[in-house]
């Protein structure tokens, strides 16, 4: 274990001395994902089965293996 | 010297039939209607014996699987098995050498899955839909499931590998969940839960067991190796979720490998990290989004499920330096399950949603959590177990999973090769090449010999003990240079 948290704390460290230069590209991809999601969701209102309730209920399963 | 892990997966799919009321015959009609076509030869049931316990005995009171033979049952050209099974339809694909070679054809048997709902729904009565979801849960309390086999040294004592590798089985689902709204459990707990890590993890009630379908163990004891018994045994693990994300089932098979191979070489040997409650440990890690809430362990200690699974990430990093990784694939495949290993355990620690490109059970809530982000909907609304289950829906205009940017191991080409392809690397080649070639001469086929009828004299049986014969390089010069069936089995007994 004890390796492990050696090796942890500094990857942490290396991370944190890149922050800086890497933060506004990494709020850039953030946005880049929120808007790719709110593309998604449109997608998904699309094609969910319009009854989900019924959808949900008529899907039952004979246990297998 | 850990052998090979020669691996293959096992998928039981969900299959929902608008208009039918049969599960049995609607996964017949699926199954059929793929293969109508195809030049196929049956299943030979010679070998099977999914009764015999690893442990050497028969619990009493243990109810063996029955081996329905009445059912469809395919082999196909990649040296897969196409079939019902109970109520569903299940493809075993063929056996592979190594994980990624795996995700290449789990990925096949999807695509055999997604032709098979066209072809059965182009002759369908109108008003009649069969659609097929690769999952293990009906989110009523059955499952079905998704199970992996490798090959294991028969000289190893089962009891030493069941203990040792418990700890893996509970804490993997970190990267193999699936994810799942809500609970199927009963207790109080369980009623909080609104979503949960694995599909399956709920369902298992016993350490070590026999059973596949009532009171299923997390090491099943199954003894039924499709090889040589006195070299091989064939170690079949029913505790894992299916996965859609490449990266999941790459690590499930690799991670696995890695750590049998561990056992095998006496690797983990002193390691304490043996769980004093396991069936209580993977329900309580499944619930547990945090992944970091401590189970305990039988020498007093705690920890959480990504401290086991970084402590066997150290270890067989260490393993590999010390010992190699021939047993797993070579380096090449080798160091990548290492190395998405540790990159896949850093995402989840910081954050789930880092790995929404690898893992199911995280993309999937990222998902749902814009979803009630949007709609501003509560857990209890069922557009999110609509939403759950439609993330595994195989048809491309209706799955969920299908638009995410989830991340790829293998070439979709060469997963369309695949479908109809056998592996090079084990025996499942000489299966597949004989079906391809002979189509006509194949009596029937099983996992360790296939039966030739030529049209003159006796059915002829070419056993294939050995999964690591009959490769290509074994056979390939053999098959091109045989143009019959009959001229292939002289050439094989003149040896």
């Amino acid at each position: 274990m004890a390796e492990r948290e050696q090796k942890k704390r500094s990857s942490t460290t290396r991370a944190e001395e890149k922050a800086p230069e890497e933060a506004p590209a990494a709020s850039a991809t953030g946005e880049k994902l929120k808007a790719e999601l709110d593309d998604l969701l449109d997608e998904i209102d699309e094609v969910l089965e319009e009854n989900a309730e019924e959808f949900v209920r008529s899907y039952v399963q004979k246990g297998g293996e | 010297m850990a052998v090979k892990k020669v691996c293959g997966i096992e998928t039981e799919y969900g299959i929902h039939h608008l208009g039918g009321d049969n599960p049995v015959s609607s996964s017949s009609m699926l199954v059929s209607a793929y293969v109508a076509d195809l030049e196929r030869a049956g299943w030979d049931f010679e070998d099977e014996s999914p009764g015999n316990d690893a442990r050497g005995y028969t619990r009493e009171g243990a109810m063996p699987p029955a081996v329905e033979t009445h059912l469809v049952n395919a082999v196909l050209t990649s040296g897969a098995r196409y079939y019902v099974d109970h109520a569903h339809p299940e493809l075993s694909t063929p056996e592979c050498s190594d994980a990624l070679e795996l995700v290449r054809y789990d990925k096949a048997g999807e695509e055999v899955l997604r032709r098979s709902m066209v072809a059965v729904n182009r002759i369908l009565p109108d008003g009649q839909r069969i659609t097929v979801y690769k999952n293990n849960s009906d989110s009523k309390g059955n499952s079905y499931g998704c199970h992996e086999n490798y090959l294991m040294d028969r000289a190893l004592p089962f009891a030493r590998l069941a203990d040792q590798v418990t700890s893996h089985f509970v804490t993997r689902q970190v990267y193999t969940g699936a994810g799942k709204v809500g609970s199927e459990a009963g207790g109080s707990h369980a009623r909080e839960v609104t979503y949960q890590i694995s599909q399956r993890s709920e369902f298992f009630e016993e350490t070590i067991g026999l059973e596949t379908t009532l009171k299923r163990p997390i090491v099943n004891t199954r003894d039924e190796p499709h090889a040589d018994p006195k070299r091989y045994r064939r170690f079949h693990v029913i505790v894992g979720d299916a996965n859609l994300c490449e990266v999941a089932t790459f690590l499930k098979v690799g991670t696995t490998a890695l750590v049998l191979s561990m056992i095998e070489d006496d690797a983990l040997g002193n390691v304490e990290l043996r769980l004093s409650r396991p069936v209580q440990a993977i329900r309580q890690i499944s619930y547990d989004l945090s992944m970091r809430e401590p189970v305990e362990l039988v020498d007093g200690r705690t920890a959480g499920a990504l401290d086991i699974q970084w402590e066997l990430h150290r270890l067989a990093r260490k393993y590999a330096d010390e010992r190699g990784l021939d047993s797993v694939g070579g380096e090449g495949v080798g160091r990548e399950i290492l190395r998405r290993w540790e990159e896949v355990l850093h995402g989840l620690e910081t954050d789930p949603s880092a790995v929404a490109r690898q893992v199911d059970w995280a993309a999937k809530l990222q998902l749902i959590e814009a979803y009630r982000d949007r709609h501003g909907i509560g857990w209890d609304d069922h557009r999110l177990a609509a939403l759950d289950l439609q993330y595994h829906d195989l048809r491309p205009e209706r799955s969920l999973f299908a638009r995410l940017d989830a991340e790829r191991l293998v070439e979709e080409e060469s997963v369309m090769a695949a479908v109809v392809q056998p592996p090079r690397s084990t025996r499942a080649y000489f299966r597949g090449e004989c079906l391809r070639r002979f189509p006509g001469a194949v009596n029937s086929a099983n996992w360790d010999s296939l039966v030739f009828d030529v049209g003159t004299g006796p059915l002829q049986r070419v056993p294939m003990m050995d999964p690591l014969r009959g490769t290509a390089e074994h056979t390939e010069a053999l098959l091109d240079g045989s143009t019959s069936a009959s001229e292939l089995l002289e050439r094989l007994s003149a040896g």
